[in-house]
Parts: structure tokens; C-alpha cells; sequence
């Protein structure tokens, strides 16, 4: 059957070792060997945000990505972005304000956006726009989004964690 | 009119919504996310052939390959099925033939999904080819192959004439007759999840399906009549929707299938589809072409209207039934249209079958009016959007087809985009390439009779009150993204005085809440909400009477608020909500309550009056700012102004998400958004393909499409909403696309009659306008249909009584949703 | 879930050891760069592997290195989003800059590689699809099947090149090099990119692109400018990249015109071209060399918009690039990608 590789992964800062076929791409290992079922998929194809996870602090598509090439990087997924039952400041915003409602591409846009504001506390809507742009909504027209994380940036700085505070987490 | 109940503490401010934790932190779990021990994977073989008759199928090669659990085709399900008791033409897997590229043959369960793929492919289906149904031309052709035995005329799945009045007198009467073709490309849904469902056997023959479906009430009957065991053994469990938009209300092959394998293999079954197989499923927009004639006075009054549409319905009937009705249904909701006519048909075509996407069967035919109402103020000398605000039908009026109207907030939402944009002072004079559209439009709050014909309530609630002060509400309501479990739990906990953290949800589940008939035509706010207040006001009743003897004031003093239940008039006097419970229950025993809603009876009582009725009616009016570059064609959306009468806003975050999305749907509609296929040269081939089934050539706007949106939530209570709240779900995205075409006329003086506007049309009508041309790019002709003889229905102010003057003479074919009434019964 | 077709996976540390992998195996080996191309490609079948070898180790293939006054070295592996990071080429190369942040969208960039996008697949609507819907046209002359379905009586393949960097490179006189375990090789871009749909690359199955050599800065002043349909995601309908060169008495000395996705290589207007040669560049000029440029395009029906309005923006877009270059206004509201209000 299936050619199986056993690899390290670092997944929200946890180290977990992991059996799986070789074929799998890293969206498979996050949400069927890991039951990390938050990253969520919506073509499988690249061509709609929605499995977006960072590696190394940095927005990438999970089903792009051959799980054998993230082995030993840093991964972060939706499920780390909490501290505990405190939520994220993007988190908070994002339920505040009308960011999530279906909910689906929640998880990639709240991924896409931790990037965003690690490298760019205070954006603007412009650059809120253009830093999503890969991440497909079709329930919120965006508005509502692009609000919720400038508010979050907001927060972040006030909070002192802006910019670097953000990445270093990642 | 009724009072209109008035909020507490919760409704109408911007709480947060209840299911937004769970969503923000990936901890809710999608259809897909469920994963249940010893689950296989089941996959299935789909057509690769438009139309043609199965010979044989051969699944031995796929029984063979190691790691195969369980092989289906269609003679283990030959009970057929569908949404409408009209339109029973499904099965869930084909049995004798095939009817487009994607319609599934058989099912394959096995270990893995890799093994079940691979198990497909070594199905050997014989075909006998069929002739390709391409669109209307092969359609209509009497000598081509038929993809049904059942319609009204061949492959016209549904022919309908219907006539308002007299007609013929109205036009009569007119100064201006305008006359247009109109086309309106099919689109889809495209929920960024993608459907999934997984088979559970319970217990003994039990089965429950776990499946991202709007509608688990319509799933769990079709489920009943395929698999042809008790419906009391079969349990739906609708998971949290990501994303709906109409393309998950039908019951669909994979989730019959699954139950199906579940049960043959006593262990659960997990199906996830690709997003091509979503493309598949489709149940989108129907690709309409319009002919619309209308009647105008001097004034811009509209003295008479005849509309003819003709849908492309693909492969089979999904809603289309119903569709066809809509296309023509809400035309005189918004301006007096004293006399109508309106003329349907469907056709069957070898695509993916067409049925309801937000604004289902509406969105068409208001574009073709808007447009044509632009071009009639352009005729007259009028300001487009003073003519419009002069024809607004009034509150309470009953419209020549018989739609009676509640509220009535248009008037307000045309004078707050109007002012908004400053259309007075820049309408027309941006300059040559910038312009501004307006077009208004309405839409049902809920359909005002179910899908098959019954007398009980459209939804249920059922309320236990627990001695800790929580309060656990049960509806069958589904969540799609649209709000409705937080518009559930405001509901009660608003009359409850207590927070939503006091409320714990079980909805969507066919074995545990009371029905709710699912979340499609923007019923569920009104009605689940209507629902939802008379079960909480009956629990209020049931806790005031033992309260009120306990702390000894009259029951009707006692104020619910603040997690209390107190006297009025001294706050002091009262119990926390929790000991309130205790002590109704000492008194009572277990308390429970129960609140249901079902809509008010329409007037009308003519074949086919059964498709338009509605509680209420919302409204907006949008105006669309373009930039439209005249060198490339190339449109750019600055500003979008809206106005929504929603009645009453429960959360006003939520609602201007609502009315956001809508507008960044009617965007994607209007300007890229299409539905296309591949028909390959016929002398080849008989391939019929849908042009790009993906996310990536399927145009859905990004970030960087979406224009400012200004938005004015206007507040027209109506008597029969919860707190006066009407629909806001599919209303808002309907103006959408004509204000933008009228724009894009208002910018470079040429006319696009149809969508998506693209910009090669455009330069097309700029070059026939500068060889001095009429400046359009749209359809030409409108076939010759024959749609039969019109039904005659006197109109209200010709005082009819909402019977058909000639229901006798005229022989309709087929069914209509309503004249199923007795073989239900 | 679209998955992947079982494969092994093979991650070697040097150059050497990935050159002889591929040399094992060429026929059933494929290099795995940022795989945005490849891996959709592979989990619809119409590309296939039955070894990947993957790049991701190898960190001598990153980053920019060099002296920008003798040229720049750009590692194959460099991924898009560090190209846009980097203040060098951001200073030399403003155009190279433009051209890969058209390239789809901010989550792409940061797996996409400026290998990678020289080396994409050609595409076509009748072939990024996945075996299921292939199957249903009975597929096509690029894989598996006998017709080319954009043009049936054509014995060619007319996929098209879909590389935004492609261009931009090809207009500058850009080079590449190509190592194998027989050596290593230098040719320029415009020799890599060959016009046919199927065999699009000169790079052999065993030869692995190690470098992009770009020319000594301020040699060209250069720019692209893309069609698409949405601002992100979307691959090019139409790309032109375009390199000029211009004397201190305003005559054009030298300059390049490539355009992209409109045959299965970036085209060379060399009409246009000769229009511009030893004139100076004023709005009749540039509009006449737009006009010729179209000449050497074939836009066919096998993406996004209908072919005949690709080909009309032709001269919309190399005019505007040629407008950017020499600093005259903007004619109409047209950018470098899309309109701009």
C-alpha cells in the first residue's frame, strides 16, 4: 500500500512524530493524522485561501504543501492562536465584528492576517486588502474583515505585543 | 395592523454572535470534520457521458480491489426522489440512463478514499449515446432525444401563462411601450465548504446522517422515501453550513448513497465531495431569457407589464417548478403594476440541474425590469429614481397577482442611497466613463407555503427550563453562516431578561427538535423567530404565575430582565431567573413550552398563487458607481450604496453582513460570475462539460474587487415579523446587478442587457453606437414558445375575489407545487 | 479530498545528490520547488511522478547574491515573496519587482519560486482539469488524447505560457542555468521557453534550473503590465514585458517587447519593436508599435475572456508600457494591473 515516512512536526509549538503516507501534503497530516480539523479546505487546489497555516511565520497553503517538506519547520493553525481560553485579539475582533459567518474560510483569513499584522501592526485597508487577497470569503463582502483585523492591529499595539510581540509568538 | 412586540436588553444591539468562538477558534465542526470510529470512505463514479442510456455496468474489478468494502449502483436504490412531490426525477444513483457529465452511477465504499477513487475507475459502464441537449436551440427542437418522460411539452419541463387583469386594456391606455430582451447567465453558489456528509447506523436499522445540508426536514423525507424504512428510523443531523446560498437545500445523491452504504455495511459512512463535484451538484442560477413589454404613462406609472421568461434548467427538475413561478412572481411587489402577464417555461438541458441560489428565480427577471425601468426614465425625461419613488406600491396593498404587502420601506430606502451617493448633483455628470445606477427590488421573508402540502407549523421551537437557570432551546433550524442560531438564542433570552450564555442550542436534528423546514427563502428569522418569541412568552407566562403568588404582587407586574424576574414597581421585590425556575417548578413540575409559527393565509386562489406569498416583503435600493475605462471595456466599482428595509435589525452587525454579502455576490453576478460549458464541435464529439468547474476560473471576487459599501439599515417594522424584522439574507443582493448595468449606461451612454456585463460587450456596443447604432449589447431574439392559454385572474382593484375567471377551460400539464395538494392528502 | 497519486519523496542536501536522483529516474522523477504548479497539476493527473525531489534543503539554490553592476544572481529557489523583500532588486530591477507581485496571490508568493514560474506548465481550459472531466472531452493532444480542442484541425498543442516573471525576463536579457549530472549549462530565458504547448521547456527531464543570471543593472529600465480578471489569484490572460533603453537625446537605442499567454512562449513583438528602433518615443510612436505588436499574437479560446478582446488589449497594454517607461501621461485609467482610480 501507501509508502509511509515517519517525520517530526512542530505544530503550534508542539513536537509531534507523526506516521503517514508519503503523498500527503501537509493539510492531510494537520486534519486526518493530527485531528487538527480547524484548518479547514475548500479546492484543494490552491486557488482559495481557505487551508491557509503559517510556516516559519509565514501564510502558506496547506494543500500546496508536500507535509514531507514542513518536517522540522514551525507550523501554526488556527488551534494555536489562543493563549489557553483567551482569545487572540484577531480572534476577539473577528467574532466582534461580524468577520466570521459561515465561519469556513475563518481559520486561513485569521492566518493570513496573524502575518499581515506580525510584519504590519497598524495597515491600512489597503494593505489589510492586498495582504488577504488570496483568501476567499463568500459570505462577508470583506467590510466586515478588513475591520476586524485593523481593530486587531489596533489592539496589538496597544497591548505592546504590536508588530514584534506578534511575530515572535510565531 | 398588529402591534409590533418591542425589544429588551438583547435585541438590536450588536452582541456577539453565539456560534463566533467556536468558528474563531476552529473548534466547530464541519461535516467533514466528524470522524467517526470504523468509518470508511465512499466515492462515486460519475457520468462521463451528457445523455445516454446505461447498457450495463460492470463493478466486478471494483469489488475485487483490496481494501473495498461495499459496491452500490442504481438498482440497490430504484425509488426515485427529489424536492418537489412534482418533480420526483432523481435517483440516487442513475438507473437506466444518464442525463449530464457528473450525474453519479455508482458508489464505492473502501478503507481509504485513495482505494474507493481507484476502485471508481475500474467501473466499466457501457453507454448508449443520446443527443446532447445543449441549451434552448437543442431544447426546443422537436426531433432531438428526450431527457425525461415526464413534462408539459417534450423537453419543456414547465409551461405557465398566467394573465393579471385585463391586459390588453392596460396597454391601451399607455403613452410609452417599451419592449426588451433580456439575458441572464447562470451562476452558482459556491459555499467555500464544500458538501460532506457521513451515514452512522444506530441501534437496531437505525441511521442517522450527519450532512452539511440546509434543509435536514426535505433531506430526511427524501431519505425516507429511497430508503424505504420507517422515517422514525432515520435521523438528520445538519451540521454548521460553511456557506449556503441555496446550493445546499435539495437532498442530494451522495447523502442518500452514504445511508444507503451504511446500512448495507453496519458501519458509518464519510463522503466529502471535490469542488468539481460541486459544480456538479450545482442547483444554481437558471441561465433566464427574458422578454419584457411594459406599458408607461407620461408620468412614468405603469399602466401594464407582460413578462415571458424562459429557464435553462439543466438535467433534472430540483426546484425548478418553483423557479419557473418565482421568475415572474415578485414583479409587482414593488411598483403598482396594475395589469400583468406572465409567461414561464423550463427546459431540460444535459447540464447540471439549476434550482435556488440567493434570490432564487427572482433576481432575473428584476434585472430585466430595472434595466428597462431606467431606460423608460431616460424615454420620459425622468429621474430614474423619482419615477421609481412615484410608483411604490403602498403598505398593506394586495398586487394585481395577488401578493399581499405588509410593511413597505422602499420609499425611505430609495431617499437614503439617493442622498447617500449625491445622485441628484452627480447622476449624469461625472463625465464621459464615471456614472451612477439605480435599481430598487423586493423579496419574500419565507415562502408562505411549504414545499409539499400540509397544514402544520413552517417551524417549531421547543424550550426546557432548567432549575440552574439555563434554558436549552430545541428548533430544526440550520445554521448556514446567516445567523440563525444567534437570532434563536436573542429571541428567547430578550424575553427571558437572561444572557445568551443562559441559552444552550440543540438544533437541526431530525430526531430531537421540533421541525423547522430549513433555511432557504429567508423564512428562518421570521419565522423560527416568530417561533421562538411564543415559546419564550409562554415560559414567561408559566414561571409569572407561581412567582407572582410567591412574592405576592400581580402576575402582569412582574418584569423579566437582568437575569431577575421583579416586581415593576419595586425592582427590589424579586428572585434571580434561576430561583424564579425553581419555584415554578416546586409548583409544576418539569418545565417546558412549546411556540410555533406557520404564515398567514394568502389571498390569491389560483392555480399557481402558491408561489409568491410571503409574511413580509423587504426591500432596498441600491445605487452603483462605476468607473468604466471606454479603451478596454474595463469596469471598476468605486462606491456602493445601499438602503435595506429589514423591518427590524436583531443585530445590526450581523444584518450589515448580511446586506454586505449580498452585495458582494450581486457584484460577482453582474460583472464575472458565470455558469459556462463546453459543448465540443458536434461533428466529434458529444461532449458537454461545464467550462471550468474550480475555484480559479470560476470568477468570484477578492478583496480587492469589493467597492466601498455605504450602508443605510432602515427599520419599517412589520406586523408579522419577530419585532417587526423582515429578511435581509437575499434582498440586498438583488438590485445589485442592474444598477450596475444602469450605470454602466449612465458612464458611456451604452446599454448591456445582460450578465455578467464583460467588458468586450461593452466595446462592442460603444463601436455600434459610434457607427450610429442603438448602442446594446444583448440578446436578439426571443424564441417562438408556445406557452398555452393564460389563466385570467381578475386583479383586486378589478375586484376579484383571487379565483381564476377561466381555471375551467384551461388544462394545465404537468403540476404545479400546489395542485399536488390531493395526491398528498 | 483531491489527493495526491502515491509517490516517493525524496529530499536530498546538496545539489549533487538531487542531480543524480533526478538522473536515476528522469522519466518518472520530478523536481518539487515551491509546488503550486506541480502539486494541483499532479493531483489532477495530468501531470504525473512517481518520485518527487524535493529543493526544499537546498539553501544554496536561495537568495540574491552578486554584484548588481555585473548582474545579479537570483538562486532558482528564491521564493516570490523574498524577491518582493528584497531591497537590491527592488532598487536595480523595479520591474522584475512588478512582475512577480502579479503573480497570483500573497499566500502563493510565499511558496511560489522564481524557478518555478520560468518552469510552469503551459495551460489551457481544456487541460487544467482533473481526469474525471478530461475523460468527458475524451481528453486532449497534451495529455493522453490525439485533439488539440482550440484548434482540432491543428497538429500542434497551443497551451499557453502562463508565467508573469517569463516575460519580464525574456524582455531583459535574462539568463538561466541549468545543472545536470552531464554539467552544468548557461542559456538565456527566451532559449528556455520553447512555442509548443507539450514540450514548452529546453531544460531536460534530468536538468535541474539552479540560477536566474540577470544582466548588469541599469543596462534596461523595464516593466510589466498584466491582464487578468480579478487583482489576485488569476493567472495572465495577457502579459507584456517590455525593456527599453534610451540615448541622452531621447532616441529609443534598444528595446525588447515580450509578450506572455498569448502563444505557448513569451512572443517577441519585433515588429513593434522596429517601430520603436532609432525613434524618439512620443504617443503616435508608442501607439503604432501597440498596433504592431498585436500582429504576432494568437489568442485562442483556452482561458479566461473571449480571445478576440485579449488580442484588442494588446495595444493597450504594450502602449502603456512603453508610456511608463519614457515617463509620458497615462492615456485612459488603464495601470500595469488593471484599471487604477
Amino acid at each position: 500500500m501507501s509508502r509511509m515516512r515517519t517525520d517530526t512536526f512542530t505544530v503550534n509549538g508542539e513536537r509531534r512524530e507523526v506516521a503517514y503516507p508519503a503523498h500527503h501534503t501537509l493539510l492531510e497530516v494537520l486534519r486526518e493524522e493530527l485531528a487538527l480539523t480547524g484548518t479547514k479546505h475548500g479546492c484543494d487546489l490552491g486557488e482559495c485561501g481557505t487551508c491557509t497555516v503559517l510556516v516559519n511565520g509565514e501564510p502558506i497553503l496547506a494543500c500546496l504543501a508536500m507535509a514531507a517538506d514542513m518536517a522540522g519547520k514551525s507550523i501554526e493553525t488556527v488551534e494555536g492562536l489562543a493563549t489557553g481560553p483567551v482569545l487572540h485579539p484577531l480572534q476577539r475582533c473577528f467574532a466582534d465584528m461580524g468577520a466570521a459567518q459561515c465561519g469556513y474560510c475563518t481559520p486561513g483569513m485569521l492566518m493570513s492576517a496573524k502575518a499581515l499584522l506580525a510584519e504590519n501592526a497598524a495597515p491600512s485597508e489597503d494593505e489589510v486588502r492586498s495582504a488577504l487577497a488570496g483568501n476567499l470569503c463568500r459570505c462577508t463582502g470583506y467590510q466586515q474583515i478588513v475591520e476586524a483585523v485593523r481593530a486587531a492591529g489596533s489592539e496589538l499595539k496597544t497591548q505592546g505585543c504590536g508588530a514584534k510581540g506578534a511575530a515572535s509568538h510565531g | 395592523m398588529a402591534e409590533v412586540k418591542k425589544p429588551g436588553a438583547l435585541i438590536g444591539t450588536p452582541f456577539r454572535r453565539v456560534d463566533a468562538v467556536g468558528k474563531v477558534t476552529g473548534r466547530t465542526l464541519y461535516a467533514d470534520d466528524l470522524v467517526f470510529p470504523r468509518s470508511v470512505h465512499m466515492r462515486l463514479l460519475r457520468s462521463n457521458v451528457p445523455h445516454a442510456e446505461i447498457v450495463s455496468i460492470d463493478v466486478s474489478a471494483a469489488r475485487a480491489l483490496e481494501g473495498v468494502v461495499g459496491v452500490l449502483t442504481g438498482r440497490d436504490m430504484p425509488e426515485p426522489f427529489g424536492i418537489l412531490p412534482v418533480s420526483q426525477d432523481e435517483h440516487a444513483l442513475c438507473l437506466d440512463k444518464v442525463r449530464f457529465v457528473g450525474d453519479p452511477v455508482a458508489a464505492v465504499a473502501a478503507l481509504s478514499e485513495e482505494v474507493a477513487d481507484a476502485a471508481c475507475k475500474l467501473i466499466k459502464v457501457e453507454y448508449r449515446a443520446l443527443a446532447t441537449i445543449a441549451g434552448y436551440d437543442d431544447a426546443i427542437d422537436p426531433d432531438k432525444d428526450l431527457i425525461h418522460a415526464y413534462g408539459d411539452d417534450r423537453n419543456f419541463h414547465k409551461k405557465l401563462s398566467m394573465r393579471f387583469g385585463d391586459l390588453d386594456a392596460g396597454f391601451a391606455r399607455a403613452d410609452l411601450v417599451l419592449e426588451d430582451t433580456v439575458f441572464f447567465e447562470g451562476n452558482t453558489h459556491l459555499p467555500m465548504e464544500m458538501h460532506a456528509c457521513t451515514a452512522v447506523p444506530e441501534g437496531d436499522g437505525r441511521v442517522a446522517v450527519h450532512s452539511s445540508t440546509q434543509t435536514p426536514h426535505y433531506l430526511h423525507k427524501a431519505l425516507t422515501k429511497v430508503l424505504g424504512i420507517p422515517a422514525s428510523w432515520i435521523r438528520v443531523i445538519a451540521t454548521t453550513n460553511g456557506g449556503g446560498f441555496g446550493g445546499k437545500t435539495d437532498p442530494f445523491n451522495h447523502e442518500i448513497t452514504a445511508a444507503k452504504m451504511a446500512l448495507a455495511l453496519g458501519r458509518p459512512v464519510r463522503i466529502a465531495l471535490s469542488r468539481e463535484e460541486v459544480f456538479m451538484c450545482h442547483r444554481g442560477r437558471h441561465p433566464t431569457l427574458m422578454r419584457i413589454k411594459t406599458g408607461f404613462k407620461k408620468d412614468g406609472s405603469i399602466v401594464a407589464q407582460h413578462l415571458k421568461t424562459l429557464l435553462d434548467g439543466g438535467a433534472y427538475g430540483s426546484y425548478g417548478v418553483a423557479s419557473t413561478y418565482y421568475t415572474g412572481a415578485l414583479q409587482c411587489v414593488t411598483y403598482k403594476i396594475p395589469t400583468y402577464q406572465f409567461d414561464g417555461a423550463r427546459v431540460w438541458t444535459n447540464k447540471p440541474p439549476c434550482g435556488p441560489k440567493r434570490g432564487h428565480g427572482t433576481p432575473q427577471p428584476r434585472f430585466a425590469q430595472e434595466i428597462h425601468l431606467d431606460k423608460a426614465a431616460l424615454r420620459l425625461g425622468l429621474d430614474p429614481a423619482e419615477m421609481r419613488l412615484q410608483q411604490l406600491q403602498p403598505a398593506g396593498a394586495v398586487t394585481a397577482n395577488w401578493l399581499k404587502i405588509g410593511s413597505m420601506g422602499l420609499g425611505p430606502c430609495i431617499n437614503a442611497v439617493v442622498e447617500g451617493s449625491r445622485w441628484k448633483e452627480r447622476r449624469g455628470k461625472l463625465g464621459f466613463g464615471r456614472g451612477l445606477g439605480i435599481a430598487c427590488s423586493s423579496y419574500l421573508s419565507g415562502a408562505g407555503l411549504p414545499i409539499y402540502w400540509n397544514h402544520m407549523p413552517h417551524s417549531g421551537v421547543q424550550l426546557k427550563l432548567d432549575r440552574s437557570g439555563g434554558v436549552a432551546v430545541f428548533c430544526g433550524e440550520t445554521e448556514c453562516g446567516q445567523g440563525s442560531d444567534s437570532v434563536l438564542a436573542a429571541c428567547v433570552a430578550d424575553v427571558l431578561g437572561i444572557e445568551l450564555s443562559d441559552i444552550r442550542l440543540c438544533v437541526a436534528d431530525t430526531d430531537l427538535t421540533p421541525v423547522d423546514l430549513g433555511s432557504y427563502s429567508s423564512r428562518v428569522t421570521l419565522m423560527m423567530g416568530n417561533a421562538a418569541l411564543q415559546a419564550a412568552e409562554r415560559a414567561k407566562e408559566l414561571i409569572s404565575g407561581p412567582v407572582a403568588q410567591e412574592l405576592g404582587v400581580p402576575a402582569g407586574r412582574l418584569v423579566f430582565a437582568d437575569r431577575r424576574v421583579f416586581d415593576s414597581e419595586n425592582p427590589a421585590c424579586g428572585r434571580s431567573f434561576a430561583e424564579a425556575v425553581v419555584i415554578a417548578e416546586s409548583k409544576l413540575g418539569t418545565l417546558g413550552t412549546t411556540g410555533s409559527y406557520t404564515p398567514p393565509r394568502a389571498p390569491g386562489r389560483f392555480r399557481g398563487a402558491g408561489v409568491g406569498p410571503s409574511p413580509a416583503y423587504s426591500y432596498s435600493a441600491c445605487i452603483v458607481e462605476v468607473v468604466v475605462d471606454p479603451g478596454t471595456g474595463l469596469v471598476h466599482v468605486p462606491d456602493v450604496w445601499i438602503a435595506h428595509d429589514v423591518g427590524r435589525a436583531l443585530n445590526p452587525v450581523l444584518t450589515r453582513g448580511q446586506v454586505e454579502g449580498g452585495i458582494y455576490m450581486g457584484l460577482g453576478e453582474a460583472l464575472m460570475e458565470e455558469s459556462a460549458f463546453r459543448r465540443l464541435p458536434k461533428k466529434l464529439s458529444n461532449a458537454l462539460v461545464h467550462k471550468f468547474p474550480n475555484m480559479l476560473e470560476y470568477k468570484s471576487p477578492t478583496f480587492l474587487e469589493m467597492p466601498r459599501i455605504h450602508t443605510t439599515i432602515v427599520e419599517d417594522p412589520d406586523p408579522n415579523g419577530p419585532y417587526g424584522a423582515k429578511e435581509v439574507g437575499q434582498g440586498p443582493m438583488l438590485p445589485v446587478m442592474p444598477a450596475v448595468a444602469n450605470a454602466i449606461f449612465d458612464a458611456v451612454g451604452v446599454r448591456v442587457d445582460q450578465v455578467p456585463i464583460q467588458p468586450w460587450m461593452i466595446l462592442k456596443a460603444l463601436a455600434e453606437k459610434e457607427r450610429g447604432g442603438a448602442g446594446r449589447f444583448g440578446p436578439a431574439e426571443f424564441p417562438a414558445v408556445d406557452y398555452g392559454a393564460a389563466l385570467h385572474v381578475p386583479t383586486p382593484e378589478e375586484g376579484g375575489d383571487g379565483k381564476a375567471r377561466n381555471a375551467d377551460e384551461v388544462g394545465i400539464k404537468g403540476g404545479t407545487m400546489t395542485e399536488t395538494r390531493k395526491e398528498i392528502r | 479530498m483531491l489527493r495526491l497519486p502515491e509517490l516517493d519523496f525524496l529530499s536530498p542536501s546538496t545539489i549533487e545528490e538531487a542531480l543524480q536522483m533526478l538522473a536515476d529516474d528522469p522519466s518518472g522523477t520530478r523536481v518539487l520547488a515551491g509546488g503550486t504548479d506541480l502539486v494541483p497539476n499532479l493531483k489532477r493527473r495530468h501531470q504525473h511522478a512517481r518520485r518527487l525531489v524535493s529543493l526544499g534543503r537546498l539553501a544554496s539554490l536561495r537568495g540574491v547574491s552578486g554584484d548588481p553592476a555585473h548582474g545579479l544572481r537570483v538562486g532558482a529557489m528564491t521564493t516570490l515573496r523574498s524577491i518582493l523583500k528584497n531591497e537590491v532588486l527592488e532598487q536595480h530591477w523595479p520591474g522584475l519587482i512588478a512582475a512577480v507581485r502579479s503573480i497570483s496571490s500573497p499566500v502563493l508568493q510565499s511558496m511560489g519560486t522564481i524557478g518555478g514560474n520560468l518552469c510552469l506548465d503551459t495551460r489551457c481550459t481544456y487541460y487544467n482539469q482533473t481526469e474525471e472531466w478530461r475523460s468527458a472531452i475524451g481528453y486532449c493532444m497534451k495529455e493522453a488524447g490525439d485533439t488539440c480542442w482550440v484548434a482540432p484541425s491543428s497538429s500542434r498543442c497551443w497551451a499557453i505560457a502562463a508565467s508573469d516573471a517569463a516575460p519580464l525576463l525574456c524582455a531583459i536579457g535574462a539568463r538561466v542555468r541549468l545543472a545536470s549530472t552531464r554539467g552544468e549549462r548557461e542559456l538565456a530565458v527566451e532559449a528556455l521557453l520553447c512555442d509548443d504547448g507539450i514540450a514548452y521547456l529546453s531544460k531536460a527531464p534530468d536538468e535541474v534550473l539552479t540560477d536566474v543570471l540577470l544582466p548588469p543593472a541599469g543596462t534596461w529600465k523595464a516593466t510589466y503590465w498584466k491582464l487578468r480578471r480579478r487583482g489576485s489569484i488569476d493567472f495572465p490572460v495577457l502579459g507584456v514585458g517590455t525593456a527599453l533603453r534610451v540615448g541622452k537625446n531621447g532616441v529609443v537605442e534598444d528595446v525588447r517587447i515580450f509578450l506572455g499567454a498569448v502563444a505557448s512562449a513569451p512572443v517577441r513583438a519585433l515588429a513593434a519593436e522596429s517601430i520603436l528602433q532609432g525613434h524618439i518615443l512620443d504617443e503616435t510612436t508608442l501607439v503604432s508599435a501597440g498596433k504592431a505588436a498585436q500582429e504576432v499574437a494568437t489568442a485562442l479560446d483556452n482561458t479566461d475572456f473571449t480571445m478576440t478582446w485579449r488580442r484588442q488589449m494588446i495595444p493597450h497594454y504594450v502602449a502603456g508600457t512603453l508610456r511608463e517607461l519614457a515617463d509620458l501621461p497615462r492615456v485612459g485609467l488603464l495601470g500595469a494591473d488593471g484599471l487604477e482610480c
